[in-house]
């Protein structure tokens, strides 16, 4: 009776996905639970283009989504990194300001000029770090940890400016910010990328695997021999890596920061990306494409407002709502397929 | 005999309830009066915990599916619908908020009170008479959470007689227990009995359902099988019935035991953690099953958690093969071929959302990783797909969650997970808790076949029958004391009566016997 769903018929051509029947049906479960929120995203854009007679679907608006989407989407990743793990990470809008001050600083600077992005990122990782540091060794909670980080950083953030705004009209990173290739804005390409290669991470490594696992049960997870501090460790510092390149193409696109302004309540956007992608908020379930799609959902939410003229008040509450009715809807569904 | 007459209390007719795709239950029936215990007995997976989660309200049956109560159609809708005809359920997790006292944990959702300020003196009061039924060795006002796991269970009784239940359903209540607390939970359930309550009884345990039941239903695959009465009950006919053939090699000693046993390869110095466990010391032969026998409590899983590096130690050294070993980290102790398997597989085993293949491959994802640490997934389905073989792991795929598979085969899974790190040394803390029969005799003919390849493995029991019928040699425990051996050269013969002697001290030998 196994054998019949365990012998597979197409081995070794996809490993992954080459498997039985039943197991077939498996991962077209999996997937269905992964794009969870696609067509909430799909009816959101088509309802939008009926409101706005068509101006949501042209060229040039999708170009300013995926613009708008792009930071969110890789400080998301980031998130869901740590959310995976059952933690938190308040603090990435911080992080982003501090790194992106950090940056324009040193691009100020006539020989470090040119080493202003690394230097950004470096920043970023370092404030990671901290994060990661008091949380995988203190055992302090990560929401207590990131939120002292999130205030901390940004008085930092504006430290650094002497808080004031930071201008570089010759930024050397700028391109992040403003080119395009092959009509594709950079910054759409670098956050797709970033959703790439976190996949790659999560579904295709062994750090992957220990994520999801420490995320799934903790005890066991340390029982089973792995090196939990590590692992969270790892989390923290892609969130404040991810947070750092969101520093970059947020400065980017103004060749300018203020430790004050930028990223200013972004953690809430990013976390808000995860869980309409899905992810579990204890823990060990989610996936990188169901925070894309949440990510993108808020983009075209408020970018669909902002054609029809919706003030910026009733913005907020519109957004906020729709954010709990969708998580609702989704509980909802997946109630009804198990047990 | 109360079977034979009048209608019965409880009566579920051509219950069926079907999942996406599966038939989990088929046209089962289960009836039971007033005044008697029935023991469901079946297989993990058999339908038992749906039935009753069918019965609890938690599940809604397919349509044509009947209950009645004293001969009357009732549906139950939900928790509160099973309540109110006087159902009650006490699952293994028992559902208990541990910061609350006794009475207010009796009273929880239906608390007294006048103007929305809860009335606690009347809540103290109105317990009592439960409680002195019980005779429960603590008060209204106690802490939940300071209770003992068998005192807890009391509580829940209290708050289910405290309902007016007239049906009440145990699910393997004396899992967590120790022999003596199951022996007091049986004179409160023949007291139960007396007072015209219906009991239902989910036990795995055979020695319990003879000891309790006047009668036994037993499911398979969804099925109803029978019912046996009191006087035909013998231990053939259930295991017949249950798995649908005869199982007449229940345990293996297929091994080489006792005589010729292979040289030391694992030794244990002085293990203590300075506050429960006292000093231990032992050796373990190549091939050779040695049992660690004791009562809950007795620092078993703590020495076994201790040589693992799973707790931090005040003092002792490991040794595998004369070399010894720095054990810190759980980490540490797979790195050299000690793999523990833990008595709580959902808590501290098992990843319930992850699948069966990657929780197979957990302990050796790293060290079978391509370059840069991406995984090798033909590996990895390699050894899943031989590891469902090998321990005939029974799920539609290895692709599917493990949380989704039946006690039985979810400790398959977490055994071949050490399996597949190639280990020198397997402790196995109650390696059949909580599973079925098939699978039990599938684990002891693995146990038997692996001390045959030459692995040493450590059996931690709390089932006589287990230590003695796999073991070759058994250490007795009593408060974090190994307090004595049995089963090797020169030593007692390893026993019932002689492992219980040990375990329970001797100046209450005679009680415990």
């Amino acid at each position: 009776m196994n054998k019949s769903t365990i012998s597979d018929s197409a081995a070794g051509k996809k490993p992954a996905d080459g498997v039985g029947m039943s197991a077939h049906k498996v991962h077209v479960r999996r997937l269905i639970g992964a794009v969870g929120m696609l067509p909430v995203l799909i009816i959101l854009c088509f309802a939008f283009n009926f409101a706005t007679q068509g101006t949501f679907f042209t060229g040039q608006n999708i170009a300013i989504v995926s613009q708008q989407a792009a930071i969110n989407t890789v400080l998301a990743a980031g998130m869901t990194f740590v959310i995976l793990t059952g933690g938190i990470d308040l603090s990435v809008g911080s992080m982003l300001a501090t790194s992106a001050m950090t940056a324009m600083l040193c691009s100020l600077n006539p020989t470090f000029g040119a080493l202003a992005l690394p230097v950004g990122l470096l920043a970023g990782v370092v404030l990671g770090l901290l994060n990661g540091v008091l949380i995988a060794y203190l055992r302090l909670p990560p929401f207590i940890v990131t939120l002292g980080s999130l205030t901390a950083m940004r008085g930092f953030a504006r430290l650094l400016g002497d808080d004031g705004t930071v201008l570089n009209p010759n930024l050397s990173f700028a391109w992040i910010g403003n080119a395009n290739v092959l009509g594709v804005p950079v910054l759409a390409i670098i956050a797709i990328g970033v959703i790439l290669v976190s996949w790659l991470i999560l579904r295709r490594t062994v750090l992957g695997i220990w994520i999801y696992a420490l995320g799934g049960n903790p005890a066991a997870a340390r029982l089973s021999g792995i090196k939990v501090s590590l692992i969270l460790l790892f989390v923290y510092c892609v969130s404040g890596l991810l947070a750092g390149l969101g520093g970059m193409m947020s400065a980017a696109r103004l060749y300018a920061a203020n430790g004050l302004q930028i990223g200013q309540g972004y953690e809430l956007d990013a976390i808000a990306a995860v869980i309409l992608g899905g992810t579990s908020f204890v823990g060990g379930v989610g996936s990188i494409w169901g925070t894309l799609v949440g990510a993108l959902i808020i983009a075209v939410l408020t970018n669909g407002l902002v054609i029809l003229g919706v003030s910026d008040i009733w913005q907020f509450i519109i957004k906020g709502l729709v954010i709990i009715a969708a998580v609702a809807l989704d509980r909802f569904r997946r109630s009804g397929e198990r047990t | 005999m109360p079977s034979d007459i009048g209608i019965p209390l409880l009566e579920m007719r051509n219950v069926s309830k079907t999942f996406v795709g599966t038939k989990a239950l088929d046209n089962v029936e289960l009836a039971a009066w007033g005044g008697e215990v029935l023991a469901l007995m079946g297989e993990n997976g058999a339908g038992k915990s749906t039935l009753m989660k069918i019965l609890s309200g938690a599940y809604e049956a397919d349509s044509g599916s009947e209950i009645l109560i004293d001969g009357q159609p009732v549906t139950i809708g939900g928790p509160q619908e099973a309540k109110k005809h006087g159902i009650s359920i006490i699952y293994q997790e028992l559902s208990l908020a541990p910061n609350l006292t006794v009475a207010e944990n009796i009273y929880l959702g239906r608390e007294v009170s006048a103007r929305g300020v809860a009335n606690r003196k009347a809540m103290y009061a109105g317990c009592q008479d439960v409680l002195e039924r019980l005779d429960v060795p603590f008060t209204a006002r106690t802490i939940v959470g300071t209770l003992s796991i068998a005192e807890q269970q009391l509580v829940e009784i209290g708050r289910a007689l405290h309902a007016k239940s007239r049906i009440l359903v145990l699910d393997e209540p004396t899992t967590a227990l120790s022999s003596r607390e199951s022996e007091r939970l049986f004179t409160l359930i023949r007291q139960l009995r007396s007072e015209g309550i219906a009991i239902i009884y989910i036990s795995h345990r055979m020695e319990e359902v003879y000891d309790l039941s006047d009668r036994v239903s037993v499911l398979r695959d969804g099925r109803y099988v029978g019912t046996i009465e009191r006087a035909d009950l013998s231990a053939q006919v259930i295991v017949k019935m249950m798995v649908g053939r005869d199982l007449s090699t229940f345990y293996m000693k297929a091994h080489d035991s006792g005589g010729n046993r292979g040289p030391v390869v694992f030794e244990v110095k002085d293990m203590t953690d300075g506050e429960k466990v006292n000093p231990c010391s032992f050796q373990l032969h190549r091939g050779e099953v040695l049992g660690i026998a004791g009562l809950v409590g007795s620092g078993r899983t703590e020495l076994a958690r201790l040589i693992y590096g799973a707790d931090e130690k005040a003092g002792g050294k490991v040794f595998l093969n004369g070399q010894e070993v720095n054990i810190r980290q759980p980490s540490d102790a797979l790195k050299h071929g000690l793999a523990y398997l833990t008595e709580d597989r959902k808590a501290l085993g098992l990843f319930l959302d992850m699948s069966c293949a990657e929780n197979i491959n957990m302990g050796v994802i790293a060290p079978d990783a391509r370059h840069g640490g991406f995984l090798n997934l033909t590996k990895g389905k390699k050894r899943a797909n031989s590891a469902f073989e090998q321990l005939r792991i029974r799920a539609a795929s290895p692709l599917v969650n493990v949380g989704s598979l039946s006690g039985g085969n979810q400790q398959k899974v977490l055994l071949s997970r050490w399996l597949q790190i190639g280990p020198k040394v397997l402790i196995l803390d109650e390696p059949t808790r909580g599973v079925d029969i098939g699978a039990k005799s599938e684990i002891y003919r693995l146990i038997d076949d692996l001390a045959r390849q030459g692995i040493g493995v450590v059996v931690i029991s709390s089932e006589l029958a287990e230590i003695i019928g796999v073991c070759d040699r058994a250490l007795v425990m009593r408060a974090g004391h190994i307090v004595g051996e049995v089963g090797g050269p020169n030593k007692e013969a390893i026993t019932q009566e002689n492992i219980m002697a040990l375990a329970a001290g001797a100046d209450v030998t005679l009680d415990a016997a």
